[in-house]
């Protein structure tokens, strides 16, 4: 039997009244050891930014294991959520607080650089979007990370990877234009 | 360890709206313009946030028990399941919704349409699926409403729906329609769909789900895609 997807919409404009969580942007709690904050703003085509985006995030815990029974190796038991969501603000701008993941295993044996998948939502987009954020401070892990690595142009990679913004980890999403971040086909 | 876990299947062209329509206003500087960069299902994708604990309560379901009074409008039951494309039943999901109000406004600070609120509806419900990816709602059938997309723009009457399944791959957003609604044509939200997918979107009016002398019922299935088979080198050959 093959039953027919259900077609995605645009979240719209008014997606607050259903799908705030005031412990959303948490992954873990405040004052978390190791815990860091990663962030920046959602802009449109014309550089202007995008207040009414929802961005996701989800991530494997800082062993690299997922809380969750199709993990191969066994769900992690450790009770990190792995999972966090913010909207943006009238500047554009969202942030999330989340730990470090550890690398990933691949199914050739080798990694996958610690990431976090990332869903933008927002009216105007009739689906999500999906793209990823790497970490600054892994340039050998990113050099060899099979997504990374399928992105021909280095000034494209770079785009993938989060950079020190003074508070934590920045992470802008231009959703259009000369900077446009690299989307993925999910 | 071999970390060779089954993807999940892709959509092909026909099935969801593409992200460049103009015909709907704010994509066009919305709209990502590069090719999407291929991202195999490994790990992250496989795996997704299972959000049971906590997140909902009993009463969360019931959009017209959530205030001192019942909020004014057409009492309805939504109900339906939530399935993956072999048919199987997520059980354990979040089904999350959000919805205008019976005159057509939204309990947000921008909606700006002149339809009055009303202090018995917030508008939003969630519930997780059972053991056979059933869902079920009470609330009001929201009211069309107008927007500024084009002269004279309205949208047909919908609930919005927010699902998580069991994997980053099968995240949807999406809403629902009402049968018949006139301004199914003219609306470049729904239109935006390939057209032999429309009616995917839209619930069928359910006597077996009405409450006779007290709520309408309408049932919509929600199907999230399925797992590609198990990796040929992990099988043995069948006959």
């Amino acid at each position: 039997m093959t039953l027919p997807v259900t077609p995605a919409q645009t979240i719209g404009p008014f997606f607050a009244v259903g799908l705030i969580w005031a412990d959303g942007p948490d992954v873990v709690a405040e004052g978390t050891p190791g815990a860091v904050r990663i962030g920046g703003r959602v802009l449109d085509g014309a550089g202007d930014p995008v207040p009414d985006a929802l961005v996701e995030t989800w991530q494997a815990d800082p062993d690299g294991c997922f809380a969750h029974p199709d993990d191969p190796r066994g769900p992690a038991t450790g009770g990190f959520r792995g999972f966090g969501r913010c909207p943006t603000d009238a500047g554009g701008r969202w942030a999330i607080r989340t730990l470090k993941p550890g690398p990933v295993p691949a199914p050739d044996g080798g990694a996958e650089a610690p990431h976090l998948d990332v869903s933008v939502f927002a009216r105007g987009l009739l689906g999500r979007v999906v793209t990823r954020i790497y970490f600054p401070d892994e340039a050998e892990a990113n050099a060899t990370d099979p997504v990374l690595r399928s992105i021909p142009d280095p000034r494209l990679r770079e785009r993938l990877v989060a950079v020190p913004d003074g508070v934590g980890l920045g992470f802008d999403i231009h959703l259009q234009g000369d900077q446009e971040t690299p989307f993925l086909a999910i | 360890m071999s970390e060779v876990v089954p993807g999940y299947r892709r959509e092909g062209p026909g099935t969801h709206p593409p992200l460049d329509f103009p015909a709907y206003r704010s994509s066009a500087l919305r709209h990502p313009t590069a090719p999407l960069v291929a991202l195999p299902h490994r790990l992250t994708e496989v795996t997704g946030p299972l959000l049971a604990e906590g997140r909902v309560t009993e009463t969360d379901h019931d959009l017209t028990t959530q205030h001192a009074a019942e909020p004014l409008g057409e009492r309805i039951v939504v109900s339906g399941r939530v399935l993956d494309e072999g048919g199987r039943p997520l059980a354990g999901t979040l089904v999350e919704i959000w919805q205008a109000n019976a005159a057509g406004r939204y309990r947000h600070d921008g909606d700006r349409h002149p339809a009055p609120l009303d202090p018995n509806f917030s508008g939003a419900g969630r519930c997780l699926t059972d053991a056979e990816g059933r869902w079920r709602f009470v609330t009001v059938k929201p009211g069309a409403y107008p927007w500024k997309n084009h002269p004279n723009a309205w949208r047909p009457a919908h609930i919005h729906f927010s699902l998580f399944g069991r994997a980053f791959a099968q995240r949807l957003i999406t809403q629902m329609y009402f049968p018949g609604d006139p301004l199914f044509g003219f609306d470049p939200i729904l239109q935006s769909v390939p057209e032999a997918a429309r009616e995917r979107l839209v619930s069928r009016l359910d006597m077996d789900l009405t409450t006779p002398e007290w709520a309408l019922g309408y049932r919509w299935d929600i199907v999230l895609r399925g797992r590609e088979a198990t990796p040929r080198d992990d099988e043995e050959d069948e006959p």
